[in-house]
């Protein structure tokens, strides 16, 4: 996995690249250079009203049948499909 | 109590997607529900009536579900305008009731304050209360509804008495509202106030309710399976084959006894009345016509019946994640199969139903391909003809050789489907990113007959009227064409050679000829654009009228007669792929607010159909079949 983002200690691994099983904690939306057919602050918008909000729980729990895609994900106590396109805004710890 | 108001009290039902608002919308009005379109736009508009408990008569408008207020779709702009009170032609509603799914509270917490910010009277209904009780969610009411600053009610839309609550304080809220409307301020929110709305919202959450430790488990060991990548798919595919053996096994009884029915009706008029222009014109024109379009009604009824109880179960969304990459190579979202589903039943439904898909071009793309899906319609003309031509044997020892026809022209309808489907992309949008696939998949829950049935119940009454006006008034117009002018006195031919019918047929016979269409064919294709089903009575019009009562009953054998193999084929192949359905063309209209792409499915589908007849004709024709 390659990521934009660099930190010292935790690498943090985009949504986008979790496999099934993957647990985390949403530490921010970076929506800035996704390659997803929506407008960055509107990809951020939809992400935070589907509860991808800093601090947020999450799990894969699911992935699709080609190319693993689209992953179904616990975020909290609700579950959320999205493809790993769009999941990439999501950076996890 | 009597304090029976002359102006109807006006709710307007906000909430995000399931969270049970429309089975509460069933709950409150019953069958009293208006199912319409919102002028201009494609979406549906569900309104209702009901009388409160104090006698206060409400009228109730189910908003589309939204997560927020940005107006992202046009159904949620929609929403959005209508509490606003921005929306022209709608009342700005006097009470706005946020429904919320009380075993989910975050994201409708989030939009509640949102709503709240608008300055609009608002209610907060916990519905589903009953499962968050049973799973040991509690909720501090009073507090909450203190640190809201709004009524808070519990209600359990889905069962008698469970809505008691709502229409208590619903009846004392109308009781002490003043006159004058709020004037409501809003504006799109930064994605900075959102995150801090979401976090006022965990707040409350957290002050006012107790979560169990424990997560729905249920859900969690169901969509173990059933969203497996293989075994997800299986299932999925199971339970289509299940729904379309319904549809054809289920429905036959029921189709035998409505068609029974009108040929009996039909027997009763000859019988009563003397021959004459008004006995042709019941039977042949109104009865049979009404009864061809009507023996669908239990097709439509099974396959709505299937599609609500999964919506309601909360599988829906499932088969769209299962669908979305193998849909996406053709260029499709996975959102697009609940509604090309429906266009199974009818195209009409699954047209109106792509409004669940909220970007534009991958919304039109469906509309422009949901006509291509084997509609029941088509059903009549297939059987007819497969049955005269068809010979009903085995091949490789096991497989009906008719059956294996009727698989072919649906598979000729998903392919070609798929394959303009991606044309489209290639050609059209070849620039464009597909949109995102972002969707809450609910927890499981059990259906509830009454909601379902009130479903099925809208459905088949709006079935109903399209027959009986469009259909209906054409096949009475079929009829005029095949019977006047009358034939002059003493004249030797059938009385349809003399008439308008014919005279139409025969203008257009010349460009079918390629194609192995006899006149008698154009003439009946006519009447069907009102609808294709009405090509197969129209074709009895007109042989009945020209070769008598018999020719009415017997027509698959008439045909073999009338008829080579080739020609059948290539009606077979025209039906396919023609766009021999005015409503169906109205609908694209109407949801795409543009002639232009009704012309354009017009006249794909139209090419399609040509080319297709003329090359099975050509090469049945070559294979000796002309």
């Amino acid at each position: 996995m390659t990521s934009n983002l660099h930190h010292n200690g935790h690498q943090p691994i985009l949504l986008g690249n979790a496999r099934r099983g993957y647990r985390g904690v949403v530490q921010a939306i970076d929506s800035q250079r996704v390659a997803s057919a929506l407008q960055p602050v509107e990809l951020e918008s939809r992400l935070i009203e589907l509860g991808f909000v800093e601090g947020a729980k999450v799990e894969v729990l699911h992935e699709g049948i080609i190319g693993r895609d689209p992953i179904a994900v616990r975020v909290d106590n609700i579950t959320i499909a999205v493809r790993r396109r769009e999941a990439m805004a999501v950076v996890l710890m | 109590m009597s304090s029976i108001e002359s102006q109807p009290f006006n709710l307007a039902l906000v909430g995000t997607p399931n969270s049970g608002k429309t089975s509460l919308f069933n709950a409150l009005t019953g069958s009293r529900q208006k199912v319409a379109n919102y002028p201009g736009v494609t979406v549906e508009r569900k309104a209702g009536v009901f009388t409160t408990p104090g006698g206060r008569t409400v009228s109730i408008l189910d908003l589309p579900g939204t997560y927020s207020l940005r107006g992202r779709s046009p159904d949620e702009e929609i929403t959005r305008d209508v509490v606003l009170g921005r929306r022209s032609g709608e009342v700005v509603p006097d009470l706005v009731l946020c429904v919320a799914d009380t075993t989910n509270l975050r994201l409708t917490f989030r939009l509640m304050l949102e709503l709240k910010a608008t300055g609009r009277p608002l209610m907060l209904v916990l519905n589903m209360y009953d499962i968050a009780m049973r799973r040991g969610v509690t909720v501090d009411l009073e507090k909450l509804s203190e640190r809201l600053g709004i009524p808070v009610v519990t209600s359990i839309a889905v069962r008698k008495g469970g809505t008691v609550d709502l229409l208590k304080r619903t009846d004392e809220f109308a009781a002490q509202i003043g006159t004058a409307p709020v004037t409501s301020g809003w504006r799109p929110l930064t994605t900075a106030e959102l995150r801090a709305l979401q976090r006022e919202a965990d707040q409350i959450i957290t002050d006012c309710v107790s979560l169990p430790a424990r997560p729905h488990t249920l859900t969690a060991k169901v969509d173990s399976v059933v969203l497996h990548p293989v075994a997800g798919l299986a299932i999925l595919f199971l339970i289509l084959f299940v729904m379309f053996q319904a549809v054809f096994t289920w429905a036959q009884p029921l189709m035998e006894l409505i068609s029974g029915g009108f040929e009996a009706l039909g027997d009763f008029v000859r019988a009563t009345l003397p021959e004459g222009l008004l006995q042709s014109f019941l039977q042949n024109g109104v009865i049979s016509g009404v009864g061809s379009v009507i023996v669908f009604l239990p097709q439509i009824i099974i396959i709505f019946l299937f599609i609500l109880l999964l919506e309601d179960f909360g599988y829906m969304a499932r088969a769209a994640f299962l669908m979305d990459r193998i849909m996406g190579g053709a260029g499709l979202h996975g959102r697009a199969f609940i509604p090309l589903l429906s266009s199974f039943a009818c195209a009409i439904p699954g047209i109106m139903s792509t409004r669940v898909i909220d970007n534009r071009r991958d919304r039109l793309t469906t509309i422009l391909i949901a006509p291509l899906m084997t509609c029941s319609a088509r059903i009549p003309v297939y059987t007819l003809i497969i049955s005269a031509f068809i010979p009903a044997k085995q091949v490789f020892g096991w497989i009906n050789l008719q059956g294996l026809v009727m698989f072919g022209l649906y598979t000729a309808g998903i392919t070609s489907a798929l394959a303009v489907s991606a044309l489209i992309k290639f050609f059209m949008w070849r620039d464009y990113e597909p949109a995102p696939f972002m969707l809450e998949l609910p927890d499981y829950k059990l259906p509830r007959l009454k909601s379902v049935a009130i479903g099925i119940y809208i459905r088949a009454k709006m079935f109903l009227q399209r027959a009986g006006t469009t259909i209906f008034s054409m096949m009475v117009l079929i009829w005029f064409l095949a019977s006047f002018p009358r034939p002059p006195a003493g004249a030797t031919g059938p009385a349809i050679d003399y008439s308008l019918a014919s005279i139409i047929g025969h203008a257009i016979e010349p460009v079918l000829a390629p194609l192995g269409f006899n006149w008698q064919i154009a003439v009946a294709l006519i009447p069907g654009m009102a609808a294709r089903e009405v090509a197969v009575a129209a074709l009895g019009t007109v042989y009945a009228i020209e070769g008598g009562k018999e020719a009415a009953e017997q027509i698959g054998q008439v045909l073999t007669t009338k008829w080579s193999l080739a020609t059948a084929l290539s009606l077979l192949a025209w039906f396919v792929f023609a766009p021999q359905c005015a409503s169906t063309l109205a609908v694209i209209k109407r949801e795409t607010g543009s002639w232009r792409w009704m012309g354009v499915t017009f006249i794909y589908m139209f090419a399609l159909a040509y080319v297709a007849s003329l090359i099975t004709y050509n090469v049945a024709v070559a294979f000796g079949a002309g």
